[in-house]
């Protein structure tokens, strides 16, 4: 019964909405702002990636608003699972021969590659989010093959503040020289599609990339902290 | 259109999940998928037919950009929505985890105490 209500009330709003998306454009150019972006980016900024661009520069406040955001998520996902009354109640073995032995070779090349994701964010498709997400991918892969790799979790929440107050400086650095927060004219721009170019945005996409980084990687090990080690 | 009608399917399957399953976990993964189709909708309205990647690295791009490449602002919107969606889906994981501490069932017909 209830499952026929909900097909008939998804069908009826299906139906609204692809009413709705038939009236929009597919495939041809409805450009708004973003034509100031695409057509006057490389000029302002120098950053080869016009996302990049978009993300870090024209709408970095957004972004910022996004970083804390996903700080607010990790605080209250570490206040919850030390809550929890799961603590050590589920139990947590050892990876086999074959995981240790991926994991060891590839935790360290899984962080240069973060780091090499994140530092030419401005250059090619990638930037800080991602890079950070591919860091605490290597720390889970250590985390779920070996039961001896703690994460120092102190040095992951400094590196985290750090970097988060590296953003916010960074914008006022802008504002006070600059003219406005986040201005991108603090620093020299250098030449197009040289890694050092676009002025603050490889610095804004580090911060932010050791940021998301450490978060995920302490989100991780919260989460991989309410288990039991089993012997 | 063929991404439009994609995404709103996927956005009904994630709110079916939602209304009818009553497992946790399948809400929540309905919640991701709702997540996806949405993410895919809001991309497909920066498409423009043969236009490249908003990605400046040969000097022929460099002229007159805006005839080449898709719009790239809908890209940075998504970007945004996917590193949120992330945060989301991990605060309902660990509900879900605390929930399931204090009960030891997944059912959400269980959870009687919000119900009016």
């Amino acid at each position: 019964m209830r499952k026929w209500v909900a097909i008939v009330f998804l069908a009826f709003l299906g139906f609204f909405m692809v009413k709705i998306v038939a009236t929009f454009p597919f495939g041809e150019e409805n450009w708004g702002v973003a034509k100031h972006y695409v057509d006057r980016g490389i000029e302002e900024n120098r950053g080869s990636n016009l996302v990049t661009s978009i993300v870090v520069n024209y709408r970095g406040f957004d972004t910022l608003g996004e970083v804390t955001v996903l700080f607010l998520a990790a605080t209250a996902l570490a206040f919850l699972l030390s809550t929890c009354r799961c603590q050590k109640k589920y139990n947590r073995i050892e990876g086999s021969l074959i995981l240790k032995t991926a994991a060891d070779t590839l935790f360290p090349l899984l962080i240069l590659f973060g780091a090499y994701i994140f530092i030419h964010g401005h250059l090619t498709p990638g930037g800080g989010f991602q890079g950070g997400t591919v860091i605490a991918s290597a720390v889970m892969l250590m985390l779920l093959s070996r039961l001896s790799f703690h994460p120092n979790h102190r040095a992951l929440s400094v590196t985290e503040g750090l970097a988060g107050m590296a953003f916010v400086l960074i914008g006022l650095a802008g504002l006070i020289w600059g003219g406005s927060f986040l201005a991108n004219n603090i620093l020299p721009l250098g030449q197009w599609n040289r890694l050092f170019s676009a002025g603050v945005i490889p610095l804004i996409y580090i911060a932010v990339g050791l940021k998301v980084g450490s978060e995920l990687s302490g989100l991780i090990t919260d989460m991989i902290a309410t288990t039991k080690e089993e012997k | 259109m063929a991404f439009f009608i994609a995404s709103i399917i996927l956005i009904l399957v994630g709110l079916y999940a939602v209304l009818v399953k009553k497992n946790i976990m399948k809400i929540v993964i309905g919640l991701s998928i709702m997540d996806t189709g949405v993410n895919i909708l809001i991309i497909s309205l920066g498409f423009i037919r043969g236009r490249t990647a908003p990605i400046i690295n040969t000097r022929d791009l460099l002229v007159n950009t805006s005839s080449k490449v898709v719009d790239p602002l809908p890209q940075a919107l998504v970007l945004t929505a996917i590193v949120i969606g992330v945060a989301v889906t991990a605060a309902a994981l660990s509900i879900v985890m605390l929930m399931y501490s204090r009960k030891k069932t997944l059912e959400i017909d269980e959870y009687k105490e919000l119900k009016w």
